[in-house]
């Protein structure tokens, strides 16, 4: 297989207290990161089938660390997303070969049902910039206290030939949702949108 | 002296399996906890402030067995750092109340850890990043074990708040070949050779 690894970080954040209120439960996100090196850098390659396969063992790789590292079962996460990140020799386009043929279907595997749309989000960069990987209910696009995002980056990376995957799950909404819309409880969970 | 008062709480690991060179057959790993806390002391002068590294005990304590535990066991750890962010209400004399119990609480839960635990601390913004240093548990002049890991939230600390951190580290930098004195030769008396 293609897919070389150089490192991999994973980040869990945990909300304890906002605007001076208690949350309870706490409300948990994890991040698991990937850097690869990239296959096509410095040059156009106009099938990208290998980076669409590199993307589905991300989607399983990656999901389970998330669920590992939160601690808890795949029907308990809630919510996930999805980005990359591309080092200047590389092209925008391999982002969207990882992410978006293949990545979806095995990442669910690892959360369980997930009919939402997976939010994603890609751009070119280079070590130390930001990723701001959105996030969206798993199984009802629409529940809006789901709707949040988390900032991860790794000083060391994208290096130029490299390209840097990220996939995001959580088992809570922000943490204090008071802006109406569907509620987590509500949602049916079967068109992925309500 | 005040409760702490905890907002939030963050972990990092990383896994390194090359940069550039072979792929390590036992990659090593990294991890940081955060806990952002209010700062008890911020926006004034308080000239006493020492009785707070008591309060802090239980919060160090906690860190490191969490990063103990993500590491797969005390036995596992051979390089530690610690560090403070802390807000601009702040002081940086605030953050040297993190020495003693963020340091003393990763020495009890490790065996031979005889060497000074390194630290940073700075004041910094929301966004602000520290590069933790880390050393060897048992013996500071372990050129291979010199490594640090940067950590950062997006949104602490706030003003009123201090970030404290620990790092825990399971091995040598991955291609690690710029000499000195190795691990296996550790005399492990003094925390330096």
């Amino acid at each position: 297989m293609t897919l070389k690894i150089r490192k991999i970080a994973v980040n869990v954040e945990e909300t304890h207290r906002e605007m001076g209120r208690e949350i309870a439960p706490v409300t948990r996100k994890a991040v698991a990161v990937a850097v690869i090196e990239n296959p096509f850098a410095g040059r156009y390659q106009e099938d990208l089938t290998v980076l669409m396969d590199i993307g589905a063992e991300l989607g399983t790789l990656l999901g389970r660390k998330c669920v590992e590292a939160l601690g808890i079962t795949p029907s308990q996460a809630q919510s996930y997303g999805k980005s990359a990140m591309v080092g200047e020799n590389g092209e925008l386009e391999h982002a969207a070969a990882i992410l978006h043929p293949k990545l979806g279907a095995p990442l669910r595997v690892e959360v369980e049902k997930g009919a939402a749309l997976v939010a994603s989000s890609k751009k070119m960069g280079s070590p130390g910039q930001v990723l701001d990987v959105p996030l969206g209910h798993k199984d009802a696009a629409y529940v809006r206290s789901h709707f949040d995002g988390i900032e991860v980056r790794l000083n060391d990376a994208p290096r130029a030939n490299e390209i840097m995957i990220a996939v995001a799950v959580t088992d809570s909404g922000r943490p204090l949702p008071r802006v109406g819309g569907l509620a987590h409880a509500d949602a049916v969970g079967k068109d992925g949108l309500k | 002296m005040p409760e702490v008062v905890l907002r939030k709480t963050a972990f990092s690991i990383e896994e390194i399996f090359h940069e550039g060179g072979p792929v390590s057959s036992n990659p090593p790993r990294r991890a940081a906890a955060i806990a952002i806390i209010e700062n008890p002391f911020a926006g004034r002068y308080e000239a006493d402030i020492q009785g707070f590294m008591e309060d802090l005990q239980p919060l160090g304590l906690k860190l490191a067995t969490r990063l103990v535990e993500m590491l797969g066991g005390a036995d596992q750890i051979e390089g530690y750092g610690k560090g403070v962010l802390i807000g601009e209400a702040g002081e940086l004399e605030h953050g040297a109340l993190w020495h003693a119990p963020g340091g003393y609480a990763m020495r009890e839960l490790l065996a031979d850890s005889s060497a000074i635990v390194p630290s940073t601390k700075k004041v910094g913004g929301v966004g602000a990043r520290l590069d933790v240093p880390i050393t060897h548990i048992n013996a500071s002049y372990v050129r291979s074990h010199f490594d640090s890991m940067e950590v950062g939230l997006n949104d602490a600390p706030r003003a009123n708040e201090m970030a404290l951190i620990l790092v825990m580290s399971t091995g040598a930098r991955v291609h690690n070949r710029a000499g000195g004195l190795a691990a296996q030769d550790i005399v492990g008396k003094d925390g330096l050779r």
